[in-house]
């Protein structure tokens, strides 16, 4: 809502002062001051010219030459680069010597051999608007009879003026009007708030002769007023008019749109007005829309209705208006309008919001009604007004006032505990206090013995109805910043919770291991999921931002292969990357959202996959994870031949290896990426084991290496299982150290070479036991798995 | 007369001053002084003297020895050095070769994003709170019911809600705030709740310099017997003071949010002395305690919730919030 501090100054004249200081007012009662600007403050040597001649400038095409009386007898040649003057109109000059807002100052100057003496100047030129395109041309804005030399601000009925663009909340509908921000801030400096009535003389028959308002559903409309003007005024407004319209930022149109905006821009009620001819029988009725039912709206589209969307229609039952949103094409004014039906109603807010946000159809007017228009005085005040400011300008006003009741609030005195208001507040303010803030901005308040008050909420305040909504008044007018500033006592222990803190021992963990955390965006594009050989069967998004972002991920495989290839395409090579983020898995039978859970990935670019393995290692160690299994696997967007589930404690968790060439180059990432996912979720939350203390030998060990050939159908870690199957307790640690294939083993089989470490608690062990435990190792091993010791 | 080990001392003398190992040495010493060496077979000799030179010739004899002990004792020490000097010399480094494919260590680098949100949980934890989370796929109810704002309200409209198609048309959606969090903890406990709720939240803005369709925010919610609005303030001061430091400070304006009442936005004060709009709070609004089973006339509460990202943007001086999600590691490796 934009505000003009003249505009303020005539509901209370008492607000004055620095601007600056004003803004902070304005700011500390909630009305947040988000621009401020000094305006029509216009720079001295700017005055009224009359384009006298214009001809082509004789080397250049595009500047013209123009002839300007300047009221000062001689005719000033001027040099200027537009071209939508015609001779005889008037236009801002700038005089020889303008210093002009931008900081520029006009001189006498050549242009390619041609004299110009001073400036024809735009919108943008004068800071008087956005337009940059042409020369401002003033013959419909300056009183008539204004004459060349006559300075702009006194011809356009100009003067200094602080503009406001404040940010309104969507319970403040009184202060989306002049009137609403004066109440609050005469309230907030401290002086009167006195909004003016107008009254004008009716003249001709009585308006009961003229037309007929039925409201026919109570619910929707709680007021409807209605005014009838005869002749009503057709032209241009009054420069004054005009003038405060541009500063709030609504274009001028014409007389009787003008006022409507302007009526409601100073008081906040929005009007609208029928060609009372072309309303069929001149009755208006107030009902809910019929499925199916159109009408053409005054920007020329049809709508299409459904039950519920308030509607007007006329005496044939025929729609010719959507109530609150915007008025119909078939009943606008137009030059031949005599009879103009006046409407001011009161709509109820959720009927109006809901039929503004189904049509995608808004305006001023129903941005105020769905946050609940003044259903009191000020209905008649801003009627009064418009009928004021239509008489001024040759209307004339028939006696008579329609004015019919469906169901408005009932706003009864409402009980405020001062007690209740204080604590939750934390202040020590007295009932007196309080009754003198909520009196300030027009609540009504009553004392209600010693410690409560009946407090009146006065009708434009539609959103504020309870206990706290009064507190909040105090509050405001109180100052928040006047409220002691106190420290609640938890007598609560903060802290992580042990998920939290294990999922930040796993970030540093792979911050350690060298990697770093990369955040995509956790939507894909359709068919990126299938780009990495997974099921295309994300959740979708019913308005994306883009197309390219409107599949969930259901896994973290997609973005982190993004990561590698924007990296790779930056020229930075391979990269260690990890993210921990949620996937959102399709909904489960009887459930209304996804299956959302938290997974953790680690990409390693050029690296194969014992790269991710050993992550997984390190991360099983620090989460002390119990029995880590990798069970080789097809799984889907992964390396046929070189990944493995990763079963923890029994239950599948993830996956570990690599990712599937294909997939990589799918996605335009080279070289290979060993790739590590887990439902961290459910990995964090599961078992884990407890480290308990085992004493330490103090006695030497003895180390035995053992190289089996071992069929390639049989995984290390079946023989690394029967090798601690066989070794007994005294094994203290088994660590395969070489695999290798070649001359001296098999085809089909590789070289396992282990070493084993045996250590007893007690006592050195002798070279027999030792011995005695190699060869069952050898023979157990053998057994079991068919791998024959290599010698 | 010279004696014949006396030679042999002479020359053992000139080995060991030019014995250039210390195997050279025990040659030497062997040699010498073992067990069939030059000074033992001497020794032996003295009993074939005369007792009455027998004396004088083992002095002599032993004075001999003793220079050849010396000697080697002298070339032992002198060879020790220069061996150990030689062999650190052989293994020298040059510790600023860093060549990539050698022992270079590289740690990784977590998020800026995730610094901010650890650093804010921290300073939460300090004051007392637990740290919540909640999916960020939500329903109505979560997101805007519970919340005090039903189908109607005009406040829906500013969320520019990002919907999924799944249940009914706008039923579900990316959750617009964190403050569907402060809902599902309060239906599930009882007061007295001091929790902070960070996590991801969605609104449907083009992707610029300063915006994203996905960013952060941290939500705080309080709710126990007495706590007032001077709390909400005292609390926001604190947090403030902990957070950015001591010199920076904190104000309440009124404002608008329809799931507390009374409302605020809560700016921090700037080196200039001018202000910045940080976040939104107020007090928790007795619909939405209602709504989660809470009495209101019991429990009173605040709420507060504003941007991570925008931390971390103001503290790196970060100039495009893309950065935050194109992952690259020469941004990354930043922070």
């Amino acid at each position: 809502m934009k505000v003009l501090l003249s505009w303020l100054r005539e509901f209370a004249p008492g607000i004055d002062g620095d601007p600056g200081a004003l803004s902070d007012v304005l700011s500390a009662l909630g009305l947040t001051v988000e621009e401020m600007t000094v305006t029509g403050a216009m720079p001295g040597g700017v005055v009224l010219g009359r384009v006298l001649d214009l001809r082509p400038h004789p080397d250049a095409d595009r500047i013209q030459l123009v002839d300007v009386d300047d009221g000062s007898g001689s005719t000033l040649q001027v040099c200027c680069g537009a071209f939508n003057m015609a001779v005889g109109d008037l236009v801002p000059l700038a005089r020889v010597g303008t210093a002009m807002p931008s900081g520029l100052e006009i001189a006498r100057r050549k242009l390619r051999g041609q004299t110009s003496e001073g400036m024809c100047c735009s919108e943008i030129e004068l800071d008087m608007g956005a337009d940059a395109e042409g020369i401002m041309i003033l013959n419909d804005r300056v009183a008539p009879g204004a004459e060349p030399g006559t300075p702009l601000a006194e011809a356009l009925g100009l003067e200094p003026d602080v503009l406001w663009d404040l940010e309104v909340g969507a319970n403040r509908p009184d202060a989306l009007s002049v009137m609403g921000v004066a109440r609050d801030l005469a309230a907030g400096l401290g002086v009167a708030f006195e909004p003016p009535d107008w009254s004008t003389p009716a003249s001709g028959p009585d308006i009961s002769d003229a037309a007929d308002v039925e409201i026919v559903d109570p619910t929707l409309c709680g007021r409807f007023v209605g005014r009838v003007l005869r002749n009503a005024p057709a032209g241009s407004s009054p420069p004054w008019m005009a003038n405060r319209l541009t500063a709030l930022g609504q274009r001028p149109i014409n007389s009787i749109v003008d006022i409507s905006n302007y009526v409601m821009l100073e008081l906040g009620q929005p009007s609208h007005t029928f060609d009372l001819g072309r309303v069929s029988g001149a009755r208006i009725r107030v009902r809910r829309a019929r499925d199916g039912e159109t009408v053409i709206t005054l920007d020329g589209q049809q709508r299409s209705l459904s039950a519920g969307d308030g509607v007007i229609a006329d005496g044939d039952d025929g729609v010719i208006g959507i109530a609150g949103v915007m008025g119909g094409a078939s009943t606008e004014i137009d030059a031949g309008t005599t009879d103009v039906l006046v409407e001011m109603a009161w709509w109820d807010p959720p009927s109006i919001s809901r039929t503004a946000k189904r049509l995608n159809l808004s305006s001023e007017a129903a941005t105020r009604f769905r946050r609940g228009a003044d259903w009191g005085y000020n209905v008649e005040r801003c009627m009064n007004r418009f009928v004021q400011l239509a008489v001024e300008q040759g209307a004339e006003v028939a006696p008579g006032t329609i004015d019919e009741r469906g169901n408005l609030p009932d706003r009864g005195p409402l009980r405020v505990r001062t007690s209740r208001v204080n604590s939750l507040l934390g202040t020590g303010l007295s009932a007196e206090q309080m009754a003198d803030h909520l009196r300030s901005i027009g609540f009504g308040v009553d004392s209600a013995g010693d410690a409560d008050l009946d407090v009146t909420i006065p009708t434009w305040r539609w959103d504020t109805e309870t206990e706290t909504g009064v507190s909040e008044e105090v509050a405001r007018l109180h100052g928040y910043e006047n409220i002691e500033r106190t420290v609640p006592t938890a007598n609560e222990a903060g802290g992580l919770s042990p998920y939290q803190k294990d999922r930040r021992l796993v970030r540093e963990v792979l911050v350690g291991a060298g990697c770093c955390e990369a955040q995509p965006m956790p939507f894909v594009a359709p068919g990126a999921l299938a780009a990495v050989g997974l099921a295309e069967d994300g959740i979708t998004l019913s308005n994306p931002v883009d197309d390219s972002e409107s599949v969930l991920r259901t896994s973290l495989l997609p973005g982190q292969l993004g990561a590698v290839a924007y990296n790779q395409r930056h020229f930075n090579g391979d990269v260690r990357l990890f993210e921990i983020g949620h996937v959102y898995l399709p909904s489960p039978e009887g459930q209304l959202l996804p299956d959302e859970r938290e997974f953790l990935a680690v990409a390693l670019s050029g690296e194969e996959a014992p790269a991710a393995v050993a992550v997984l290692d390190l991360l099983a160690e620090a989460l002390a994870l119990p029995a880590v299994e990798l069970r080789a696997a097809e799984l889907p967007g992964m390396h046929p031949t070189r990944s493995a589930e990763v079963v923890v404690a029994g239950r599948e968790r993830g996956a570990v290896g690599e990712v599937d060439p294909e997939v990589l180059e799918a996605c335009g990432v080279s070289g290979r990426v060993a790739w590590l996912q887990l439902d961290l979720q459910q990995v964090l939350e599961g078992p884990r084991t407890r480290r308990r203390y085992r004493p330490v030998s103090k006695y030497p060990p003895s180390d035995v290496d053992l190289a089996f050939v071992v069929p390639d159908g049989v995984a290390a870690v079946q023989v690394e299982r029967a090798l601690r199957a066989s070794a007994g307790s005294l094994l203290a640690r088994v660590e395969l150290f070489d695999s290798y294939r070649g001359s001296g083993v098999p085809e089909g089989s590789r070289s396992l070479a282990y070493r084993l470490r045996f250590q007893a608690p007690d006592r050195t062990l002798t070279d027999a036991e030792v011995a005695d435990i190699r060869q069952r190792c050898i023979d157990e091993t053998s057994r079991r798995t068919g791998a024959t010791l290599r010698t | 007369m010279m004696e014949g080990y006396e030679q042999a001392a002479a020359d053992a003398a000139e080995r060991l001053a030019s014995a250039a190992d210390l195997d050279a040495v025990a040659d030497v010493e062997r040699e010498m002084l073992g067990r069939r060496s030059t000074f033992t077979e001497a020794k032996r000799r003295l009993g074939d003297l005369d007792p009455g030179e027998r004396a004088a010739a083992g002095r002599r004899l032993n004075a001999a020895r003793e220079r050849v002990e010396a000697s080697v004792a002298a070339a032992r020490a002198r060879l020790s050095a220069s061996g150990r000097a030689d062999r650190y010399a052989a293994e020298r480094l040059d510790l600023t070769e860093r060549l990539p494919r050698t022992t270079v260590l590289r740690r990784g680098h977590f998020h800026p994003v995730t610094q901010a949100r650890d650093r804010l949980e921290d300073v939460f934890v300090g004051m007392g709170y637990t740290v919540a989370e909640g999916p960020e796929v939500e329903s109505a109810w979560y997101n805007f019911e519970a919340l005090n704002i039903p189908d109607w309200h005009p406040a829906r409209g500013s969320f520019d809600t990002i919907f999924v198609n799944l249940g009914e048309s706008e039923e579900v959606m990316l959750r617009s705030h964190t403050s569907p969090v402060q809902i599902r903890v309060m239906e599930n406990r009882k007061p007295p709740i001091y929790i902070v709720a960070p996590g991801r939240t969605f609104r449907a803005d083009t992707a610029d310099a300063t915006h994203l369709p996905a960013f952060n925010q941290i939500e705080g919610l309080a709710v126990d017997r007495n706590i007032t609005m001077g709390d909400l303030a005292g609390t926001i001061d604190e947090f403030v003071r902990a957070f950015f430091g001591g010199e920076v400070k904190s104000r309440l304006r009124p404002s608008y949010f329809p799931f507390t009442e009374p409302s605020a936005e809560f700016d921090i004060s700037r080196p200039d002395g001018s202000w910045l709009e940080l976040g939104g709070c107020g007090m928790v609004h007795p619909n939405v305690l209602s709504n989660c089973g809470i009495d209101p006339e019991e429990w009173q509460g605040f709420a507060f919730g504003f941007g991570i990202d925008r931390l971390a943007v103001m503290r790196h001086e970060i100039d495009d919030i893309r950065e935050f999600v194109n992952n690259d590691v020469r941004f990354l490796s930043q922070f």
